[in-house]
């Protein structure tokens, strides 16, 4: 009983440090991001007044959205305007749940749950961030929130199925579906983006013979050929994330050059900011699930994967170390979200679906039959 | 008649989309790290660096009333500007000037001279109306207030912001 209890205090810890501490503040970091960078792209300035460098942004735009009237229009169905922005907000964080944001801390492995379905958790839950976008659009009543949320639907529905046979190639070459397992996989194999790893390499030096049997051995030649797969799973899921998350080119749903402000159009104050703030840590979210599955999570070559077997202070050390390697990826991730977004016009609405229905859907299904092939030849 | 725009032939490259996303990538990311490196030059930072010295003699900034070399008040109120006003932004109350007092010749002195700067749109034209030449549009461009009230400007803040000019005003002169 006292163990339950104990599991779930840490697991709870876990949970709200990784949010509270890491995952809020980086969504509104990502906020300041994106007008920076929009800005730079734009030659611009972008926000530079608060504070150096205009880094006290997020926090006045989160004391203007707190302090603004809240308002609710008075033909919107109540019950479901208010549910709404929650459902937008919540999945993206409960997706996280399973991401291996880092090694370990103090004994204890940087995952709120370990759980065998990982993949499976990521994608049902996200996928719930839909209803956020169809009950806002449907409840407030309004001729513009309808489409957006129409548009919402059948785009997160559509790209929905690409996303999760875009990544089946993964779990047919890890043979797992459990997050840490598959990182553990990447430590051992190299990142699965590039999936050779020239084994014995490392901090200490050179294990020759290791080092020339990974290059040698067919088993290392093969590898090579599973990079073609990956490279098409990894732009498949990428593309994907962008129309999961609602991002520009795919930002159809809140599209403001044509709905006006699309399924939020009829929320202000921290209900908006709600919208808001759920779109960014969807994209958290989404590039977390990305680092994890392609890039190998907290993992850098060249050093030590387990703070376990090293001196307490520097394993506390590089179980940190590792989580800012985690986030570091991430931010990577995000920069070039952010980067696409500024750079690409939006696809019209029939291009959309055209593009996930006869392209990505088939390349996605086309792709696990190559990987599930050359695994069928693997030498053993 | 309606006809029929020919789409231009795209080639296996401009179909893929591919090779343009990247080219489109590579423009943003230039912008960018030119940005970044501070080659791009940007705008000035407005409240730190000002233009103020470089405004131009003719421009238009608040409208205000000036004194001559001797401290005199030019205006007459003979509220030309107060009726050419398009947004109706001035609003001046004349006062006689007494019998017996050595300008009696000039009639009218202004009691009230209140222009609301929400309303002023800067145009220009009761400077442009004015016979005694009293008001000017000077360079003061950052007009502020936390009240409609404070927006409104009256005689002393004009004269204030007006200061003096010197040149030939009709009113002192005894022989017109």
């Amino acid at each position: 009983m006292t163990d339950i209890l104990i599991g779930l205090l840490i697991a709870l810890i876990k949970g709200v440090g990784l949010v509270f501490v890491i995952i809020l503040p980086m969504v509104s970091y990502t906020v300041y991001a994106e007008r920076r960078v929009s800005a730079m792209i734009q030659d611009r300035v972008g926000p530079n007044r608060v504070w150096i460098f205009g880094l006290g942004q997020p926090i006045a735009d989160a004391v203007k959205l707190l302090l603004k009237e809240d308002f609710t229009p008075a033909n919107v169905n109540k019950f479901y305007y208010w549910l709404a922005p929650a459902c937008a907000m919540a999945p993206s964080l409960m997706a996280l749940a399973v991401i291996p944001f880092g090694s370990s801390l103090l004994g204890q492995p940087m995952v709120v749950a370990n759980v065998d379905i990982g993949v499976l958790w990521v994608f049902a839950v996200s996928s719930l961030g839909v209803y956020g976008i169809v009950l806002a659009g449907w409840s407030s009543n309004s001729k513009y929130p309808f489409l957006g949320g129409i548009r919402s639907s059948s785009q997160m529905i559509s790209y929905e199925l690409s996303l999760g046979l875009s990544v089946i190639p993964i779990f047919l070459i890890c043979g797992t579906l459990n997050l840490p397992n598959i990182v553990q996989y990447q430590i051992e194999n190299g990142w699965l983006i590039s999936p050779i790893w020239l084994k014995g390499i490392s901090l200490t030096g050179i294990n020759f013979s290791l080092l020339a049997s990974s290059i040698f051995s067919g088993h290392a030649l093969f590898k090579l050929l599973l990079w073609v797969p990956l490279f098409i799973s990894f732009v498949v899921f990428m593309v994907s994330m962008f129309a999961e998350t609602n991002r520009l080119p795919f930002d159809l749903p809140e599209a403001e050059t044509e709905l006006v402000g699309g399924y939020h159009t009829e929320y202000s104050s921290m209900k908006f900011a709600l919208f808001f703030l759920g779109e960014y840590a969807a994209m958290i979210t989404g590039c977390a699930v990305m680092v994890t599955l392609f890039f190998g999570a907290w993992h850098l070559p060249f050093f030590p994967t387990d703070p376990q077997q090293l001196p307490p202070l520097l394993g506390f050390l590089l179980g940190l170390f590792h989580i800012a390697v985690f986030f570091a990826k991430v931010a990577v991730l995000l920069f070039i979200f952010i980067w696409v977004r500024w750079t690409f016009p939006r696809f019209r609405y029939d291009q959309l679906m055209r593009l996930g229905w006869y392209f990505f859907f088939e390349i996605a299904l086309a792709n696990i039959l190559l990987a599930a092939l050359i695994l069928a030849f693997e030498p053993k | 008649m309606a006809y029929t725009v020919a789409r231009p032939k795209l080639s296996l490259g401009e179909r893929l989309y591919f090779p343009a996303v990247f080219a489109g990538m590579k423009i943003t990311l230039k912008h960018f790290l030119a940005m970044l490196t501070g080659k791009t030059k940007v705008t000035m930072q407005y409240p730190e660096q000002k233009w103020d010295t470089h405004l131009p003699e003719h421009y238009r900034g608040a409208p205000t009333l000036v004194t001559d070399e001797h401290g005199r008040e030019r205006c007459v109120a003979c509220q030309l500007c107060e009726f050419i006003c398009p947004p109706r932004a001035i609003t001046i109350k004349p006062g006689e000037i007494p019998e017996g007092d050595r300008w009696r010749k000039v009639e009218k002195f202004p009691k009230e001279f209140e222009i609301d700067m929400v309303r002023c749109i800067y145009c220009g034209l009761c400077e442009e109306v004015c016979p005694e030449q009293a008001i000017f549009l000077r360079k003061d461009y950052a007009i502020t207030g936390l009240s409609r009230a404070e927006m409104v400007h009256k005689k002393d803040r004009l004269y204030e912001l007006g200061g003096v000019m010197t040149g030939l005003v009709f009113k002192w002169n005894e022989k017109k």
